[in-house]
């Protein structure tokens, strides 16, 4: 109706009229256009935000009276809850073997297939494809293969002469069992370094090789240097995967045996869930946040030393 | 072709290469087949020793029985439910913001696009106690709807991927409709919506392949079985007396049948896609 009203009246006038219209609305509208995620951004993340920090100073149970405690949750975390010691370490442990792996064979998967070779988008797919199903059918596919007794694995290691352990049931095994199993769903990072290693020019390898250097030079000097920008992107994130697992421990091994798989991920989720002690596990969830800003400040504040920003590199796109 | 010779490689490397790629292959497509294969087996087959690597007799009545044995029509119907509507919203929604972030300047804008980078690393769990608590109080606690309501604000990542895609597309576009005498909202939905579309595929796969996955949400917020997705309904039929793995195997193989078949539809969007949200990151 407005573009008729616009075409019949003459041309000056309505363009006046619509650039007035716009002015007043303008101020609006792009409001209204993110109103949703405003709306959303209170109610499901920065209202809970700041009710998680509040109840955290709570003796706050689902059901009946909470009473103001102060630092006590923080208290009896830290001083005489050794669960929270013992679920806090085995998620360091877990995070420190599991990330850097998790980047030197995505990122080695990536070098093969940055490499001029047939069927890319094949094995492309092979290696991405366990990122694609849930953590669920990935923990049960494990449970199986992991089986002690009839478990493909150890009939495996029985071949080369191995008596393979009881992955599951042992706790010296269990926690290697979930980072094998949390490595084979790693294709997202692959994908995200393949894309990295895509976007470094050319014509710098074809300067070094006339300089003469040979293929680990190149990699030490061109590849690894322009890469770390994605190597960042992709610790930072392999580092709050990492910190976060549940569902894993959950499905494969419920947190044992003997809590050798007690993620602190679900000594939170039992507090809060299982035991219904609203205030402390918040009380716990913010500890977990607090490390995860402290670890991501740490890696962003070492970056200077060693990512390479192309701010001279001509950006190919 | 300057890059072709470059990345050609000689013989010996060439060999040293396949085997890699062919081993890994091997190593990360072997637990699906183990899968597969087990989900066909008789018990006596499921623990030979050693191992029968392909089934004598493919018993496809173990699908039938397990998915029978427990209410999984109903589980799938809850996923079904949850999967249509979250994408719905989430494409209305995050197509709506992230034109609202990337066409417009306005005052806060940039601030407010920070803050909502910045949420993309908030812990689940810091959230997800007192949403809890918020859906409790609503009533809201073992429905469908704390699964999907929220999907209708948006999603963070969303937004970032399609409003990395709206800001490579040049003003002149729309300051032509603006002199016709389009407004804002005629302009996104007569100009912008129709170039989002590969963004939009993009991001309902990904968001089908989320919400189908996940297990954490179903599990704190839906306690009657009735109400169970899929996910929650595995978990909990391995749990259950008297069940053999060939059944779990043939639950897991079938819950991995949707995600593989959306994957293979739209696997040149999500490789690519994927890639790319590192590079900017």
């Amino acid at each position: 109706m407005k573009s008729d009203a616009a075409a019949l009246t003459n041309k000056p006038k309505p363009v006046n009229k619509s650039f007035f219209k716009k002015e007043k609305l303008g101020k609006l509208t792009p409001y209204l256009f993110i109103l949703p995620w405003i709306i959303g951004f209170l109610a499901f993340t920065l209202g809970p935000l700041v009710f998680s920090l509040i109840i955290s100073f709570f003796d706050w149970p689902i059901i009946g009276d909470f009473k103001f405690v102060g630092l006590q949750n923080y208290k009896t975390m830290f001083t005489e809850d050794p669960l929270f010691w013992h679920s806090f370490g085995v998620t360091v442990k877990f995070a420190s073997i599991l990330v850097p792996l998790n980047i030197t064979i995505a990122l080695s998967l990536a070098l093969l297939l940055n490499q001029k070779v047939k069927g890319q988008s094949f094995f492309k797919t092979v290696f991405y494809l366990p990122g694609v199903i849930s953590g669920v059918a990935l923990a049960m596919i494990w449970s199986w293969v992991f089986n002690s007794e009839y478990g493909i694995l150890n009939y495996f290691l029985s071949l080369i002469g191995i008596r393979g352990p009881d992955w599951l049931g042992d706790p010296k095994w269990s926690l290697g069992a979930m980072i094998i199993a949390s490595l084979w769903g790693q294709g997202s990072m692959m994908l995200i370094f393949l894309a990295g290693l895509k976007n470094i020019p050319t014509e710098m390898y074809e300067a070094a090789e006339i300089d003469g250097a040979n293929s680990i030079k190149k990699f030490f000097r061109i590849t690894l240097p322009l890469l770390t920008p994605t190597i960042l992107f992709n610790l930072i994130m392999s580092i709050i995967g990492a910190f976060q697992q549940l569902t894993l421990a959950l499905v494969l091994t419920g947190g044992g045996p003997m809590k050798s798989t007690y993620f602190y991920a679900m000594y939170v989720y039992n507090n809060a869930f299982k035991y219904f002690h609203m205030g402390y596990a918040s009380a716990n969830a913010w500890f977990m946040f607090i490390i995860i800003l402290f670890l991501t400040a740490l890696v962003f504040k070492s970056s200077s030393m060693w990512v390479y920003y192309e701010s001279e590199v001509k950006k190919s796109k | 072709m300057g890059c072709i010779k470059l990345l050609s490689l000689t013989k010996k490397q060439k060999i040293i290469v396949y085997t890699l790629l062919i081993g890994s292959t091997i190593l990360f497509l072997f637990p699906y087949f183990w899968m597969i294969t087990s989900a066909f087996k008789s018990e006596a087959e499921l623990y030979a020793y050693p191992p029968k690597w392909i089934p004598s007799k493919w018993h496809i009545n173990n699908f039938i029985e397990s998915w029978t044995s427990q209410p999984f029509n109903q589980f799938f119907i809850n996923s079904a439910i949850v999967v249509i509507f979250t994408t719905i919203g989430q494409v209305i929604s995050c197509s709506l913001i992230a034109y609202g972030f990337s066409r417009f300047h306005f005052k806060g804008r940039d601030i407010l696009f920070m803050i909502l980078l910045a949420t993309m690393m908030i812990p689940w769990d810091v959230t997800m106690i007192p949403l809890y608590m918020e859906f409790n109080v609503l009533g809201w606690i073992n429905t469908l709807k704390p699964l999907i309501v929220p999907a209708w604000f948006g999603s963070a990542f969303y937004i970032f991927l399609l409003r990395q895609f709206l800001l490579t597309i040049p003003v002149e576009l729309e300051e032509a409709a603006r002199i016709d005498g389009a407004n804002s909202f005629q302009i996104y939905y007569k100009i912008f919506l129709p170039l989002m579309k590969p963004s939009l595929i993009l991001i309902a796969v990904f968001n089908m392949l989320t919400v189908w996955n996940d297990y954490l949400g179903p599990l704190i917020f839906l306690n009657d079985q009735s109400k169970y997705t899929l996910t929650l309904g595995l978990a909990q039929f391995k749990g259950v007396y008297d069940v053999d793995m060939s059944a779990v195997m043939a639950i897991t193989t079938l819950i991995c049948i949707p995600p593989l078949i959306v994957f293979f539809i739209a696997q040149k969007h999500i490789i690519e896609g994927i890639g790319n949200t590192g590079l900017k990151g």
